[in-house]
């Protein structure tokens, strides 16, 4: 196996990483709920009286975390290399997949595995595996 | 709206703009990066791991403390998930999912937070998303079971 020096970034994803677990413990200890993005954003295509506000607060919240880190860091550069037929297709399959496996990564993979919770190891054992080998099959079988 | 609800919604919000800076931090709005992780046979980039860990050792802590609480420390009531099956929903969900995740190097929350920087692709990716979980929503058809409650709510 290859490292990619150059675009590893321990101490950035470690922090970025403290910070996501700073919020799934605030969000179960203040608001008694799992932060996971898919369940809070599926439940709004699913509307319930009294059942809306707390998502859009949240996602409110995640949409002006840009602005805000710009403020504070200034612009950011990410890398989208996948074109837009792939967008869509991508964006369907995780929209179909994260309601039918009930949860993300941020359900599953931080919240879950952070409550030891088996059936959350299996879901994020099985979504790193197709991720996997998604970029396997993309990049190297047949790219 | 009572003061308790004025907080809670404040809570939201502000844990909603942590975990937005979070992820910009940690480099997971960065599709490049994602799948930089996932490519184990090219040039393996294993920051992703490392926001994995720090995410998952201080989320020991506070759900270790969530399970032993009855109501949250707002005073609203715990909803922590209460399915325990381990059936061919969830792993056949998680892979597609992950299938997807594997071709853009979008999951859900990053998506939501590049489409707030106005980043074009991420928007179309979010609308995908929302038209995917529409038609789960769909196939699922309210009529046929009673709604489900908080069991699923990652």
């Amino acid at each position: 196996m290859l490292i990619d020096w150059t675009h590893f970034t321990p101490w950035t994803a470690l922090a970025g990483g403290v910070l996501l677990g700073l919020a799934s413990a605030l969000f179960v200890l203040l608001n008694g709920r799992i932060l996971g993005i898919s369940g809070i954003v599926g439940g709004l295509l699913r509307p319930r009286a009294g059942d809306i506000g707390w998502r859009l607060a949240f996602v409110l919240g995640m949409l002006v975390a840009p602005g805000a880190y710009w403020l504070l860091a200034g612009p950011t550069a990410p890398r989208i290399d996948a074109g837009w037929g792939v967008v869509v297709l991508a964006g369907l399959l995780v929209g179909v997949g994260t309601r039918y496996g009930s949860g993300c990564t941020s359900g599953h993979g931080v919240c879950g595995l952070s409550r030891l919770s088996p059936r959350s190891l299996v879901a994020t054992l099985a979504f790193m595996g197709a991720g996997f080998v998604t970029v396997f099959l993309a990049r190297h079988a047949l790219g | 709206m009572n003061t308790s609800l004025v907080k809670s919604r404040i809570s939201e919000f502000v844990v909603g703009l942590v975990f937005g800076l979070g992820l910009i931090v940690s480099g997971m709005t960065d599709p490049g990066k994602v799948l930089g992780f996932l490519d184990l046979a090219g040039l393996w980039d294993p920051s992703l791991a490392f926001v994995m860990g720090g995410a998952i050792a201080v989320g020991l802590f506070a759900f270790a403390l969530a399970k032993k609480r009855t109501t949250s420390f707002l005073g609203g009531a715990m909803h922590l998930p209460t399915s325990r099956s381990i059936d061919r929903r969830l792993v056949v969900g998680s892979l597609v999912f992950g299938a997807g995740w594997g071709l853009a190097g979008f999951c859900p929350g990053p998506a939501i937070v590049s489409a707030g920087a106005g980043q074009p692709k991420a928007i179309v990716f979010v609308l995908a998303m929302l038209a995917g979980m529409w038609l789960f929503e769909m196939a699922e058809g309210r009529m046929r079971r009673p709604p489900k409650h908080q069991a699923g709510a990652h």
